[in-house]
């Protein structure tokens, strides 16, 4: 079709002329879309490559009295630190890299483990919706469904953390209509617990969840369904054996897109959990402005970025193999 | 051959992602400063108090400033990007366009941390300036996402003709590319104004105290007796999310329909 046209404009960008002939570069179709592309590219580099690479800088520097002082060390990460004071000297007080802290090291394993079990909640909760929309809703009805689907999660992400607060608080929706009904006499716990944390966010992100699984569905042959079953599987073995495995880049997709964000997330551990159960984000908060100790905070900060990318990685590595396995 | 029971786990689970916004105009009109049942009657105080907040207004006048630069900003920006590397090929292109793309698989507190300590460091005083600069960073790998398929539907034939008919570069983008992934751009103004507006983390680290509409919400439900304001509030914010959002929805099937692509369903 449209392929075998050749860019016979190439050297001329529709958006922005560049100077067009002046040399066998600025003519090219690479010149063109580098021209194009700068802005943004740009923009990303100052505010968000530079930014990182500051953060990865700090982390490795020592901290100073408002300031960072350029000396270099490991010990934000490993081992003892000193901060230095104002008159230059060596805080007497010490305290712990971000891999050797206890505490840190602990809240780092709480978001890992919040966060995992709301992907594991979310993606497996969200899998067979999207099968039904996929499979079992007619095509003139699909884009109304997953825009049923998405409305929830277009409003205030604030309110919506806090509502289930209101669902299970103390004298909240739950315990009220529980009570009220006499199933039971004293108002169930259920705020500032970790479970209330990982249903909020299975709440927040399950449309994050829905959505990649669902296009991963509509992707798939139809045809092949019909073999499998032509082919003496059942329903249910040919879902174990056909659609499953062929939806699976939308499942670590899902799991990637869910992931990603809670073991960062800020507003539940506050709100949720009353501040008591704080996770990754909080502590580096706390690192960065409450005690002002920024190689420290971004030491905490490279660290989670590596956990993300570890996981990241890994789920990515699952992803190629059954890209391969397809083949 | 139907498995209802798909279909009645799909109903319950749309319950489940229903109840909190269900439950927020039941408490909005409740007349109880205790969000709980039994329900107390109906009034309409908690809304005339949220009219009568001037502190409201400020940060409402703060986020529509914000949310309205944001989109602009990551539109214009994601224009630039996704039309560059759907219509050109050239080596930088990957790497350029993850970069671009990588707050979507970044923890919005680390970019934050990131940028706040390059912005203090730098001495740039926090105002609501840096907070679109943030703002525009999580929103722009939205923007090209959708004008990516915005642009990726274009018939390239079309721009053809035009330069055929001898239009020139500029006037071609203008009178035929242009108006085909309009749809596309307004879906992705609206889209990232939705985001803007909501966006938490960014206002709350990367202002100097004047409060957005997410921050300020989030100051208000620490004490209890506004939490009946914020129920009014949120009814308000329920009602406009939905109206923009079905203005995207119908934005972007119009621009399917225009190119003649087939719907695909779903904004992402």
């Amino acid at each position: 079709m449209t392929e075998t046209l050749q860019p016979s404009t190439s050297g001329t960008s529709p958006l922005g002329p560049g100077p067009i002939g002046r040399s066998r570069f600025w003519g090219s179709e690479a010149a063109s879309g580098l021209a194009l592309i700068s802005p943004t590219a740009l923009y990303a580099i100052l505010l968000l490559a530079a930014p990182l690479a500051t953060t990865l800088l700090y982390s490795v520097l020592t901290d100073g009295y408002l300031t960072v002082v350029p000396h270099f060390q490991l010990c934000n990460y490993i081992g003892e630190c000193h901060s230095q004071l104002v008159n230059g000297t060596m805080a007497p007080d010490s305290y712990q890299g971000a891999w050797t802290d206890p505490i840190a090291l602990s809240l780092l394993w709480r978001s890992l483990y919040v966060s995992a079990f709301v992907t594991a909640a979310t993606v497996i909760l969200a899998y067979p919706v999207a099968y039904f929309v996929s499979f079992n809703v007619s095509a003139s009805r699909k884009s109304l469904w997953l825009f049923l689907i998405t409305i929830p999660f277009w409003t205030s992400y604030v309110i919506r953390v806090f509502m289930w607060n209101v669902m299970l608080g103390r004298t909240g929706v739950i315990n009220s209509i529980l009570m009220g009904t006499g199933i039971i006499s004293d108002p169930l716990q259920m705020t500032f617990t970790i479970q209330a944390m990982v249903l909020t966010l299975a709440h927040a992100y399950a449309p994050f969840a829905i959505l990649p699984i669902y296009v991963a569905l509509e992707k798939i042959d139809r045809s092949l369904l019909e073999a499998g079953q032509d082919l003496g599987e059942t329903r249910f073995t040919t879902f174990l054996r056909v659609t499953l495995p062929l939806s699976m880049t939308g499942v670590i997709a899902a799991v990637l897109i869910v992931f990603i964000p809670t073991i960062g997330d800020y507003v539940t551990p506050n709100l949720i959990g009353g501040g008591k159960l704080p996770m990754i984000a909080n502590i580096i908060e706390k690192q960065m402005l409450k005690a002002d100790n920024k190689p420290l905070g971004s030491a905490t900060a490279v660290t989670a970025m590596l956990v993300v990318a570890l996981v990241s990685l890994l789920f990515l590595f699952l992803n190629r193999r059954y890209l391969k396995g397809q083949k | 051959m139907k498995i209802p029971v798909l279909r009645i786990y799909t109903i319950a689970y749309l319950i489940f992602l229903y109840c909190p916004i269900i439950i927020l105009p039941i408490f909005a009109f409740n007349n109880s400063t205790s969000v709980a049942f039994p329900l107390q009657g109906f009034t309409t105080q908690w809304f005339q108090n949220v009219w009568n907040d001037d502190q409201l207004f400020v940060a409402l006048k703060n986020s529509l400033i914000v949310a309205a630069a944001t989109s602009v900003l990551a539109t214009l920006l994601g224009t630039l990007a996704a039309r560059a590397s759907t219509r050109y090929n050239f080596k930088a292109s990957a790497p350029l366009m993850g970069l671009i793309m990588l707050p979507m698989v970044l923890p919005e507190m680390i970019m934050a941390m990131a940028l706040l300590v390059v912005l203090l460091a730098m001495g740039i005083k926090l105002s609501l300036f840096t907070i679109i600069l943030g703002d525009v960073l999580i929103c722009t790998p939205f923007a090209v996402a959708i004008l990516t398929s915005a642009f990726q539907s274009l018939d390239r034939s079309l721009e053809e003709a035009a330069y055929d008919l001898g239009e020139g570069p500029f006037s071609t983008f203008m009178l035929v590319i242009f108006p085909l992934v309009m749809p596309g751009i307004i879906s992705a103004l609206l889209i990232c104004f939705t985001i803007a507006i909501d966006e938490f983390i960014v206002a709350n680290f990367l202002g100097s105290g004047e409060k957005l509409l997410s921050t300020y919400i989030f100051g208000q439900l620490r004490f209890p007796k506004y939490v009946p304001n914020i129920m009014a509030l949120g009814t308000v914010l329920v009602g406009v999310s939905i109206t923009l959002l079905s203005l995207a929805e119908f934005f972007r099937r119009r621009g399917i329909a225009r190119t003649g692509a087939k719907d695909s369903g779903g904004f992402l």
